[in-house]
């Protein structure tokens, strides 16, 4: 018998390893527009332990190991690029500590953010996460590991931002932990010790991080969407400046997209609101819309489209409806909000482009600090030439996001080289003494991140 | 040319003017109306035109048989004064374009019942009081092909009024239909009033949706059990268009054993929804959208109504979930009339 394959059924149990097609097959798949790539043995560990012992294992036999969360990141950061083992998270999903009035909880990272969301609902439904528009079956290790955004990103910054202590297995096996757990205290702090970030926007390629604190916010009673339009993309950052002065929105999204046809080309502001009764929500909207937004109204160029509309949570992406086939891909890109203007209309020029009906969209982070900005491409998958085009598409969007000062996130490996060769000679050499120094076998997710 | 059948003559003879002193957000006595009636009249520049919350009720105050909103409208957009914002006008307008290709048109006999815009309500339309009922435009991918465009009197774009509406009386002739219960007070009133009022021809005959409730429950009187309710009724702006049926609320209400609570916002004194003052452009429009709500429900509450009857989706939709919050089930009059006929309502 294959003795990695003897190996691995050994730590997990025979029942959660697999190196039969049927199961690679199905670990071969991106959602988005990457071609597949076997794994060589797919195993879903249950503890810490077992994830430590898998890598020591896979350092033995300089194996690849490659975690894998929900595995709907897109970008194919998921796909094991020099085969080897696909170590499935998604069994380790336990809810270890709720605070509630320190308000954190501590989870292990193969957690799905439905699961957490639901379990919130249920023990704790004065809190809340920030929740990413992804499908629920996406996780908190694999969301925070590539600087996610969700649903809080207004007030509170990205998901990553939101960490208050974590466990990791070093891709040589051992377990360390971060924050104010490493000295036995509880996961209520990252700060003030000193900072060993290192861990964090690597695409899993320095470390399998396995519990996660992860910060709770007030969850209001009432919670609502209300829609400001514009057509002049120029108003947009303005619009958004005066909303994050105002500071009553929860999240603030501004999208536009060709279809349906209602969104093409005017840029649609949701704004989510909340508040624990009518009187708070009635402030905030009079504070939004009859103070800082009166003037756009009464020029005639910007509207309120809708009130308290129902927020889905998550509130999913439906832009890979638009065309036959079912498949998407974005790149991400953060983007200071004055950018929107420019985004908006290159985004534009590529899908039209590349015949695909354009979608851009951007989240704003923090008090406007930041914006997520994306530019989906739908196609079909039964079609390889729409998802040629898609591709395409993506990497000139990719190249673009560059060019007008923007940072790409989340690249998938084309977009990471293009990064990388833009980066400060120094910087660049730190990371590749990192990526050394904790990886001297280049096991973890080799492929991603990698400095030539 | 597509133009309003105005009577000027009989507007200037008019000795009430009550187009615009009944109306209940404009403060005009009757010489004051009369003039600015002039002045629109004339394709001048008047107060009326902008402070027109477009809420329809002048096309049922005017006591001559004329036109006077869509005579206001027609002139909004002539001289350039839109009640709302560029953008949502261009939003609205935008929204009307179907997109998913063209809709599988059969041939139907006998009477159908058009859902119009509103295809993802087809789920109401069960039971037996729509036994037999043939149903077009339940494919809300494709209702833009049923969609009777009269949302844009809310734009003062008669314009795209009178450039669609041909095309989508059309789709309804492909399928041969000679008579059309409309789910919509506004798709009854397109081809009742405004299709008449602009000299556009509509090849079959329209059939009130309440209209139609009632006589299918006269049909059904055996099966009724009276509800015993208190309810109050919101009166859409588009059922403006057609105040002749609007009898048949009462006229169901009856039948089905509820009360019509008395109140002050009631039959022609009804108050707008707030859904289409909500985005204008007017300084307050907003706050005075929430407080047309909220008299508006407190009036329901203090005369006791237990239940808000709706029928427009749009009405439902801003109305609802504040009427909801005061206690009073908000409810579709579809729905109303299958609980009186012993079904259950899910
Ligand atoms: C429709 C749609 C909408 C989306 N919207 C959003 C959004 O609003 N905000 C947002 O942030 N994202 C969004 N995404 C992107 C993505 O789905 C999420 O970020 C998701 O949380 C990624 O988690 P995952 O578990 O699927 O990660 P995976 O795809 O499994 O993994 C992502 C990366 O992290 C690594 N990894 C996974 N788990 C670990 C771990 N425990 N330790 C170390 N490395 C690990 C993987 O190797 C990979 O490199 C969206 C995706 C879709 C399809």
């Amino acid at each position: 018998m294959d003795p990695i394959y003897r190996a691995l059924a050994e730590i997990v149990g025979e029942e959660y390893v697999s190196d039969q097609p049927e199961e690679l097959f199905t670990y071969s798949k991106d959602l988005g527009t990457s071609e597949p790539i076997q794994p060589d043995y797919v195993a879903a560990p249950k503890t810490a332990e077992q994830v430590s012992r898998i890598v020591r294992m896979a350092n033995q036999k300089k194996v690849p190991v490659v975690p894998l969360g929900g595995g709907i990141s897109l970008a194919g950061l998921a796909l094991p690029l020099r085969g080897g083992i696909t170590l499935d998270l998604k069994r380790m999903d336990g809810i270890i500590e709720l605070n509630e009035k320190s308000r954190y909880i501590v989870v292990e990272a193969g957690i799905s953010h439905g699961k957490l969301t639901s379990y919130l609902h249920r023990h704790a439904p004065h809190l809340m996460h920030s929740e990413p528009g992804a499908p629920p079956a996406a996780t908190i290790g694999g969301n925070v590991v590539i600087h996610g955004q969700g649903d809080l990103a207004h007030p509170y910054g990205f998901n990553s931002d939101m960490i208050n202590g974590m466990e990791v297995v070093l891709p040589t096996g051992e377990i360390c932990r971060f924050g104010s757990c490493a000295i036995g205290s509880g996961w209520y702090t990252l700060h003030p010790l000193p900072d060993l970030g290192l861990f964090l926007g690597w695409s899993g390629s320095t470390g399998i991080l396995t519990k996660i604190s992860l910060r709770l916010f007030p969850c209001k009673k009432i919670r609502e969407m209300d829609i400001f339009v514009v057509e002049d993309e120029e108003l947009v950052p303005d619009i958004l400046y005066e909303l994050t002065h105002a500071g009553m929105a929860e999240d603030l999204v501004a999208w536009s997209q060709e279809i349906p046809p209602y969104g093409n080309r005017l840029h649609h502001i949701n704004i989510n609101i909340t508040g624990d009764s009518r009187e708070e929500m009635e402030f905030k909207r009079h504070l939004m819309f009859d103070i800082r937004l009166a003037r756009y109204i009464q020029d005639g160029v910007g509207g309120i489209a809708a009130v308290s509309q129902d927020i889905e949570r998550p509130q999913i992406s439906k832009s890979a409806d638009w065309k036959k086939g079912g498949g998407f891909e974005y790149v991400g890109s953060i983007m200071p909000v004055s950018a929107y203007p420019e985004c908006y209309r290159r985004g534009m020029e590529i899908s039209i482009r590349h015949h695909i009906p354009y979608t851009i969209l951007g989240r704003v982070i923090g008090s406007a600090h930041g914006m997520m900005f994306s530019y989906s491409y739908a196609f079909n998958r039964a079609d390889p030439e729409t998802v040629r085009q898609a591709r395409e598409a993506l990497h000139e969007t990719d190249h673009m996001v560059l060019e007008i000062g923007g940072t790409i996130w989340k690249p998938a490996v084309y977009g990471q080289q293009l990064v990388m060769e833009r980066m400060d000679p120094n910087t660049l050499q730190l990371m590749k003494k990192v990526k050394t120094l904790l990886d001297p076998n280049n096991i973890m997710n080799p492929g991603n991140w990698e400095v030539n | 040319m597509i133009e309003l059948d105005f009577n000027e003559k009989k507007c200037l003879a008019c000795k009430t003017h009550d187009c615009l002193t009944k109306c209940q957000y404009l403060d005009l006595d009757k010489d004051a109306a009369g003039m600015e009636m002039q002045k629109i009249i004339k394709g001048e520049d008047s107060h009326v035109l902008h402070d027109c919350v477009t809420c329809y009720a002048c096309e049922e105050y005017c006591p001559m048989g004329n036109h006077p909103f869509y005579l206001i409208v027609s002139r909004q957009e002539a001289l350039g004064i839109t009640p709302l914002p560029e953008p949502l006008i261009k939003r609205g307008v935008q929204m009307g374009i179907p997109f998913r290709g063209d809709p599988e048109i059969e041939e139907v006999q006998g009477p159908v019942l058009n859902m119009g815009a509103f295809s993802d309500l087809t789920h109401l339309i069960q039971g037996k009081l729509f036994e037999g009922l043939t149903l077009i435009s339940t494919d809300p991918r494709k209702m833009f092909h049923y969609f009777c465009q009269l949302m844009y009197l809310h734009y003062g774009r008669i314009s795209v009024i009178n450039e669609r509406l041909g095309k989508i009386i059309q789709t309804f002739a492909f399928h041969n239909v000679n008579q059309v219960i409309h789910f919509h007070d506004e798709c009854y009133g397109a081809y009742t009033s405004y299709a008449p009022a602009f000299g556009i021809h509509v090849p079959f005959q329209s059939v009130h949706f309440f209209e139609y409730l009632y006589h299918r429950l006269t049909t059904l009187k055996n099966d009724i059990q009276p509800l015993n309710f208190k309810v109050a009724y919101q009166r859409p702006c588009s059922s403006r268009l057609s105040s002749d049926k609007y009898a048949f609320v009462d006229k169901i209400f009856e039948l089905i054993g509820v009360e019509h609570v008395e109140r002050k916002y009631k039959h022609e004194n009804a108050l707008c929804c707030g859904g289409s003052i909500l985005g204008q452009k007017r300084a307050g429009s907003r706050a005075l959208a929430m407080e047309l709500q909220r008299k508006n429900i407190q009036d329901m509450k203090q005369a006791g109504a237990e239940f808000c009857v709706f029928n427009c989706p749009a009405c439902m939709l801003t109305m609802g979930k504040p009427v909801a919050e005061n206690q009073i089930q908000p409810i579709f009059m579809s729905d109303l009339c299958r609980m009186a006929v012993g079904e259950k309502i899910t």
